[in-house]
């Protein structure tokens, strides 16, 4: 069967099947990607807050979570999360293994692993805002929330965006590691289509150039994005 | 779940025995690919469009595609090829070590000739022209002016870039290797102590990584003196931090 015909949308092609699966890799990517953002946030404000043991939560995060590849996370959310429901489960009276969702804790996993980078992130960004700006709304009696909204959110967002971005780019392929804990997003599919069909090599291949595709228009997308964030300011360099 | 410390340190024990194979991929991977990138930074910043355009193309596909994808590709996939199968270079593409290696290398090579760019283009033009009015020929001025202050510029970077890589040893555990993560999932599977288990690799990990940042932070610290402080190598490495994917 020519390539072609294995990748198209006639009845023995793949081509749905592929199509299908890569929409899961997008979806599990950015409920992970969401996940990551919110954690990227909490982590980014604890590690500003006033008290030492929030501080030292936040770079603890980070550190453990950067250090630790992304596969290990994702074993341990679902094997973790399988004993849990199964230890929940026997307490109801049903014995054996169940197996967590793979999508929920899949996002999870790598919603958490993100986190740590969106931290460092949006650390930076914060970070790179002029503190005399921040002291002028102050000084104009702003308070904490309106501060936030209007002088430190618009800005830090505009610096963030480069690194979320990359952060974005990081969770498109970690996401691929979920297909070890079976769901059925792009690298799971091509593994079975390749089972299948003893033809492993088209079916990656496919699989690479789809990624490829997703990491291609979301580059461009992030790029216009921070074109536009970047509309009215002077540039120095 | 009761806290068992003999149950850790088994577990602990047991997972040493992985160490090796992932600092062998890690180091050989790195060598290997170290090389592939100068090559492939070379290339970018020629300004010859037919060199330019396929180191493009080359760091472009690896960096946009996942590291999985990848060690598949070259293990599962290269079957596909009866000719392939039949060559001097089978008894190799067989080896799931030696698949992994590659796709390892092929990998960090794409992310390091970025980096690599971004150290030889931070080189002051001013300096370069300098040189060359000195009379030194052009590799001379690669060699004492270029290479020197590159070098220096892309330590964090690629001392991050090393990390990653120490991190994307786990990958190799997918086909069937058994490094650190591979002993893992298998005694995760054998004993149902996720926790227990993840606790121990991730010591492990996190010991290794350390030790490659202050290894860098030291080698920073020694080709910048000028940067140095009086209290040595331990303050360099909070410098870093900026995120590279």
């Amino acid at each position: 069967m020519g390539y072609l015909q294995l990748m198209g949308f006639g009845p023995d092609g793949w081509g749905s099947d592929m199509l299908r699966a890569t929409g899961m890799t997008v979806a599990v990517a950015s409920s992970g990607f969401a996940i990551g953002l919110v954690f990227g946030c909490l982590g980014a404000t604890a590690s500003f807050s006033k008290s030492l043991a929030l501080q030292a939560a936040a770079s603890s995060y980070t550190t453990a979570l950067r250090g630790i590849p992304d596969l290990l996370v994702i074993y341990l959310f679902y094997f973790g999360s399988s004993s849990l429901i199964s230890g929940v489960g026997s307490l109801f009276g049903s014995d054996g293994f169940v197996s967590a969702p793979a999508f929920l804790t899949g996002a999870l996993a790598i919603g958490v692993v993100s986190g740590a980078y969106q931290t460092q992130v949006l650390r930076g960004a914060v970070l790179a805002l002029n503190k005399g700006e921040i002291e002028a709304g102050r000084a104009y009696g702003m308070g904490y929330f309106l501060l936030f909204r209007r002088i430190i959110l618009p800005q830090a967002a505009r610096h963030a965006l480069p690194g979320v971005g990359n952060v974005w780019q990081l969770v498109l392929k970690e996401s691929a590691l979920i297909s070890v804990i079976g769901l059925v997003e792009l690298m799971r599919q091509a593994q079975v289509g390749s089972g299948s069909t003893r033809q492993p090599f088209s079916f990656y291949l496919t699989a690479a150039a789809l990624y490829l595709l997703i990491t291609f228009i979301s580059g461009q997308a992030f790029r216009l994005a921070e074109a536009r964030s970047m509309r009215g300011l002077r540039r120095g360099v | 779940m009761p806290f068992d410390p003999l149950f850790l340190w088994q577990t602990f024990i047991a997972l040493l025995a992985g160490i090796p194979l992932a600092l062998k991929l890690a180091v050989f991977s790195i060598a290997v690919g170290t090389v592939l990138a100068f090559s492939l930074a070379l290339m970018r910043v020629s300004r010859r469009w037919w060199l330019d355009f396929p180191a493009r193309f080359y760091i472009f596909s690896f960096r946009g595609t996942p590291l999985l994808v990848q060690i598949y590709i070259i293990y599962y996939g290269l079957s596909q090829f009866p000719g392939l199968r039949h060559s001097l270079l089978w008894p190799f593409l067989r080896e799931a070590y030696w698949c992994a290696l590659a796709a390892l290398a092929l990998n960090t090579a794409a992310y390091s000739a970025e980096i690599m760019r971004g150290g030889l283009l931070s080189v002051p033009a001013g300096q370069i022209e300098a040189a060359r009015a000195c009379g030194m020929a052009r590799v001379l001025v690669f060699r004492r002016i270029i290479i020197p202050q590159a070098i220096r510029q892309m330590l964090p970077g690629y001392s991050n870039e090393v990390i990653l890589m120490v991190k994307s040893t786990s990958l190799a555990s997918t086909i069937t290797l058994m490094e650190i993560t591979g002993m893992a999932a298998k005694l995760i599977s054998e004993t149902y102590r996720p926790v227990e288990v993840f606790a121990c690799a991730g010591a492990i990990y996190l010991t290794m990584n350390f030790i490659a940042a202050r290894l860098f932070a030291l080698i920073e610290w020694s080709l910048w003196p000028e940067r140095r402080k009086t209290r040595g190598p331990v303050d360099l490495a909070d410098q870093k931090g900026e995120l590279h994917v």
